[in-house]
C-alpha cells in the first residue's frame, strides 16, 4: 500500500491503458527504452547488457581454448581479429592472460551477478510481492546506468595499447598493484578497477532497492512465508550483496593507494626486474587476499541464490506440486546466506594460513553440505510423482539441480584443506565451481529465460530451438568439465599457456583438444539461443492465454503488456501462498484465490 | 480507502527510509573492512606508532555539534519555524565544512611532523589513517552536498513543500555519519 506514495498515481496509470495510444503518456522514446524507471525495462536492459557480456566472454573463453586445445596450430584469422595479439596466428602469452582474466571478470561480475539476479531481481519482485515499482524507481535506474559505465569502462580496457589486466580475475597484488610488473598492469588495470568500482555502486544501489521493496512493498496479505522462493532467494542474495560488496570496495581502495599514491598496505620487499628493488616495505599481499574473498566467496552464492530461486519456482510449476519442504528451503537459503560469510579463508588454505584456523574453515565449509543436500533433497521430491511438463525451463531446472549436484560434491573435496595442498590451483578447482557455479547458474538463467520470456516479450520462445539449445549445453557442459576433474587430479595446474612442453601433461594434449572442440560447439548452441531470443521478441509465437503455465504467482495476474504501475486498477489482495498446486484435486489455486470455506489446510 | 493508506503508511517506516537503514548498514561493512585490515597490519611488522593530531579532538567536538544542529533544524522544520530552520541548517553546512577544514589540519600537521601519509616513505599506519580519515571526509562532503540541495531549495523554492522527508533522511545520514567519526575517533585512540 505504500506503493502508492512511491508510484503516485496509479489512477492515472489505469486512465492511460484504457485511452490507448492517442492519449497522451508522457513518455518519449528516452525515457521508455533508455532513462526508463520501469523496472520491467530495466530489468530487460540488464538481460541484454548481460548477453552482450555473455558473448564476448563466451568468445574469449573459445579464443585461449584454441590455444590450450591446439597449441602449435597457426590461425591467420586470429591475426586479423586481434592483430599485435596473435602474432602469426597464434596467440601471444599477455594476450592468453588478459582473455583468461576478462572472461572471469567478465562472466562472474557482468554476465552472473549484474545478468542474473540484475535482470530477474528487477523483472520479478515488483511482479511477485504486488507493488507497482521498485522503493525508489530513480535508483533502480542509477543502478543499471552505473553497470552501463562499468561495461563502458571494461570494454575500452580491451582496446588500450598495453592491453587489459591479465593477472587474474582475482587481481591479487602485487602483480595488480605495480604497472611495472607487466604489461596488463598498466592502464588495462586502472581501466579494471574504475569498472569495477562502478560495478560495485551498481550492485549495491540494486541490492538496497530489492531489500527495501521485497520488505516494505508487498500487497496486502502477502507476508512473508506467503512469497514465492525466487523472491526468498533474491532477497538473501541482495543482502549478501550488499553487506560484502562494500569489503571489496574497501580492498579495492587500498589498492589504489598502492597503485598511484606509493604506500604500502599489499606491498613489501619487490624486486621488479628492469626496475629493482622497490622502496615498499611492511605490506601484506595477504592482506588483500582477505579483503577480496569476504565479497569473493560470497558473490559464488550472490550467482547461485538467485538460480536456486528461479529453479525452485519452475520445478514446482511444471511439476504440478507444491515445492516440497517450503520452510525447509527458506532456512536452506538463510544457513547458505549466514555460512556464506564464514568460510572465506578455504580459498587461501595454501596461503600460509595457521592449520588449526585452516581446520575451522573446513568445518564451517563442510557446514554448507548441510543446507544444499536440503535443497537438494527438496528439488527431488518435489519432480518425485509430480505430473511433468517437460517445457524447456523445465528442461534447464531439472538441468541445474544435476549440474548442482555434481559441482557440489567435489565441492566437498576441495573443502578439505589436507585435499587443497594436492588440489590447489589445478583444473580440479577449474572443472568445480564451473560446473556448479557457472554452468549450473547458466542454466538457471537460461531456466527463468524461457519461463519468463511471454511475460517479459508477450511471446513465446521456440521450444524446439529451446530442446536443441538444451541438450547440446548440457551434453557438452558435462563433456567440458567432466575430463578437467581428471587433468586436476593428475596435477594439470591451471593458467599456464602450453602443456605441451610439460613431461607431465603432454600426454592430455588430446584431450584438450577435445575439451576445445566441444566448447566451440557448446558455444554456437548459445548463438542458437540468442537467435531464438532476438527473433521471438518480434516473431515469436502470440501468448493467447494470460498465464501459460498455470501458475499461482502475481505476474500472471498482470495484462499482457503491463504498463508503468502493472496492474491497471487495484495491486490484487493475497490470500495464501503461492504453492496450491493439485490441492484438493484442483489443478492450481492461483495466490489472488480467496481461501474456500470447504478447503482443507495445508 | 484514504484512511487504510493513511494508517499502513503511519505503521510502515517509509521505504526510502527503510532504503537509508540498509546503506547505513552496508557503509558499516566498508569501514568495519578498513578498520579490521588496520588491526591485522598493525600486529605485523614495522608499524609506527604516534599520537594523533590535537586537532582531532577539536574537530570531533565540531561533529557534534553540528549533529545537535541538525536535530534542531528538523525540530525547527516540523514546527514549521522556517527562518529558524534555514539559519540552522547554514550553521551544520558550515560546521560540516570547518570539520573537513580541520581533518585536512590534521593531515597537515603529521606531514609537518615528518610522517608521511603517502609515497614511499610513508607507513602504512600513517596511510591508514589518511584513508579511512580522508574515506570517512568524502562521506562527510556527501551529506554536505545533499544539505546544499535542501539549503537551495528553502531559499529559492516558491513552491511550499511541507515533507519533511527530505531533512529527516539528511539527519539519519547525519548522525551517522557523526557516530562513525567517533567510533573512528576511539579506535585510533585505544583499539587500533
Amino acid at each position: 500500500m505504500s506503493n502508492e506514495a512511491v508510484i503516485h498515481s496509479p489512477v492515472e496509470i489505469g486512465a492511460h491503458e484504457e485511452h490507448g495510444e492517442h492519449h497522451h503518456h508522457h513518455e518519449t522514446f528516452i525515457t521508455k527504452y533508455v532513462f526508463s524507471q520501469d523496472h520491467k525495462m530495466i530489468a530487460k536492459q540488464f538481460l541484454i547488457t548481460g548477453m552482450f557480456w555473455a558473448v564476448l566472454g563466451g568468445l574469449m573463453s573459445v579464443l585461449f581454448r584454441l590455444q590450450l586445445g591446439y597449441p602449435d596450430a597457426s590461425f591467420p584469422w586470429l591475426e586479423t581479429i586481434l592483430g599485435k595479439w596473435a602474432k602469426g596466428g597464434h596467440i601471444t602469452p599477455e594476450a592468453y592472460y588478459a582473455l583468461v582474466t576478462t572472461h572471469g571478470t567478465v562472466l562472474v561480475f557482468f554476465v552472473l551477478t549484474a545478468g542474473l539476479s540484475g535482470t530477474f531481481a528487477n523483472f520479478l519482485i515488483p511482479l511477485q510481492v504486488g507493488a507497482r515499482d521498485m522503493a525508489s524507481p530513480f535508483m533502480n535506474m542509477l543502478s543499471y546506468w552505473f553497470f552501463f559505465a562499468a561495461s563502458v569502462v571494461m570494454l575500452s580496457s580491451i582496446f588500450v595499447e598495453t592491453g587489459p589486466f591479465s593477472g587474474g580475475w582475482t587481481a591479487y597484488p602485487p602483480l595488480s598493484a605495480l604497472g611495472d610488473a607487466s604489461p596488463g598492469s598498466k592502464t588495462g588495470m586502472d581501466l579494471w578497477i574504475v569498472s569495477m568500482a562502478l560495478f560495485v555502486v551498481s550492485s549495491l544501489l540494486g541490492g538496497l532497492n530489492y531489500i527495501a521493496t521485497i520488505l516494505n512493498m508487498r500487497t496486502k496479505g502477502m507476508s512473508m512465508t506467503r512469497l514465492p522462493l525466487t523472491i526468498w532467494a533474491l532477497f538473501f542474495t541482495a543482502v549478501l550483496g550488499v553487506l560484502s560488496f562494500p569489503v571489496l570496495f574497501s580492498g579495492f581502495i587500498l589498492l589504489i593507494f598502492d597503485r598511484n599514491f606509493g604506500t604500502s598496505f599489499y606491498l613489501s620487499d619487490i624486486f621488479v626486474n628492469g626496475v629493482g628493488a622497490l622502496p615498499n616495505e611492511g605490506g601484506s599481499a595477504i592482506l588483500y587476499q582477505h579483503l577480496f574473498w569476504f565479497l569473493g566467496h560470497p558473490e559464488v552464492y550472490i550467482i547461485l541464490l538467485p538460480a536456486m530461486g528461479m529453479v525452485s519456482e519452475i520445478l514446482s510449476v511444471n511439476s504440478r506440486k507444491p515445492i516440497f519442504g517450503y520452510m525447509a528451503m527458506i532456512g536452506s537459503l538463510f544457513a547458505i546466506a549466514v555460512l556464506a560469510f564464514l568460510v572465506w579463508a578455504h580459498h587461501m588454505f595454501v596461503t600460509g594460513l595457521n592449520p588449526l584456523l585452516g581446520s575451522v574453515f573446513v568445518l564451517l565449509t563442510l557446514l554448507i553440505a548441510v543446507p544444499s543436500a536440503i535443497k537438494v533433497f527438496n528439488w527431488l521430491t518435489t519432480l518425485w510423482r509430480g505430473n511433468i511438463r517437460f517445457t524447456p525451463a523445465m528442461m534447464f531446472a531439472i538441468g541445474f539441480v544435476s549440474l548442482f549436484i555434481s559441482g557440489g560434491l567435489t565441492g566437498i573435496w576441495l573443502g578439505n584443506s589436507a585435499l587443497d595442498i594436492h588440489l590447489h590451483d589445478t583444473y580440479f578447482v577449474i572443472a568445480h565451481f564451473h560446473i556448479v557455479m557457472g554452468v549450473a547458474s547458466m542454466f538457471g538463467m537460461f531456466a527463468g529465460i524461457y519461463h519468463w520470456f511471454p511475460k517479459m516479450y508477450g511471446r513465446y520462445l521456440n521450444n524446439t530451438v529451446g530442446y536443441i539449445h538444451f541438450w547440446v549445453t548440457i551434453a557438452g557442459a558435462y563433456m567440458i568439465f567432466w575430463p578437467m576433474h581428471y587433468e586436476g587430479l593428475a596435477g594439470m595446474p591451471r593458467r599456464y599457456y602450453d602443456y605441451s612442453i610439460w613431461e607431465s601433461f603432454k600426454q592430455f594434449a588430446e584431450l584438450n583438444r577435445f575439451i576445445s572442440t566441444v566448447a566451440m560447439i557448446v558455444f554456437a548452441a548459445q548463438l542458437l539461443f540468442l537467435f531464438n531470443f532476438f527473433y521471438s521478441i518480434f516473431k515469436g509465437r502470440k501468448m493467447t492465454s494470460l498465464n501459460p503455465w498455470q501458475s499461482n504467482t502475481l505476474e500472471w495476474t498482470t495484462p499482457l503488456r503491463p504498463g508503468h504501475g502493472n496492474w491497471p486498477g487495484e495491486i490484487p489482495e493475497v490470500h495464501r501462498w503461492a504453492y496450491d498446486y493439485g490441492k484438493d484435486g484442483v489443478d492450481f489455486i492461483p495466490q489472488t484465490t480467496p481461501v474456500g470455506a470447504d478447503e482443507s489446510h495445508h | 480507502m484514504m484512511t487504510t493508506v493513511q494508517n499502513t503508511q503511519d505503521r510502515r517506516i517509509h521505504p526510502q527510509k527503510f532504503t537509508l537503514w540498509v546503506a547505513i548498514g552496508s557503509l558499516i561493512m566498508m569501514f568495519a573492512a578498513l578498520t579490521s585490515a588496520y588491526i591485522v597490519k598493525k600486529n605485523q611488522s614495522s608499524w609506527l606508532e604516534f599520537p594523533l593530531p590535537r586537532i582531532f579532538w577539536y574537530s570531533t567536538g565540531v561533529i557534534i555539534i553540528s549533529s545537535i544542529t541538525i536535530h534542531l533544524a528538523l525540530k525547527a522544520f516540523k514546527a514549521r519555524e522556517m527562518g529558524r530552520y534555514r539559519q540552522l541548517i547554514t550553521v551544520t553546512v558550515l560546521l560540516g565544512l570547518l570539520f573537513l577544514g580541520m581533518q585536512y589540519a590534521g593531515f597537515m600537521d603529521l606531514e609537518a611532523r615528518n610522517i608521511a601519509l603517502t609515497g614511499p616513505k610513508s607507513n602504512s599506519a600513517a596511510s591508514f589513517l589518511l584513508v579511512i580519515t580522508g574515506f570517512h571526509m568524502a562521506h562527510v562532503l556527501g551529506g554536505i552536498i545533499a544539505l546544499l540541495v535542501i539549503f537551495v531549495r528553502a531559499y529559492t523554492s516558491r513552491v511550499k513543500n511541507y515533507s519533511s522527508l527530505p531533512i529527516e533522511l539528511i539527519s539519519t545520514y547525519w548522525h551517522f555519519v557523526d557516530i562513525l567519526w567517533i567510533y573512528l575517533f576511539i579506535f585510533y585512540n585505544w583499539i587500533g
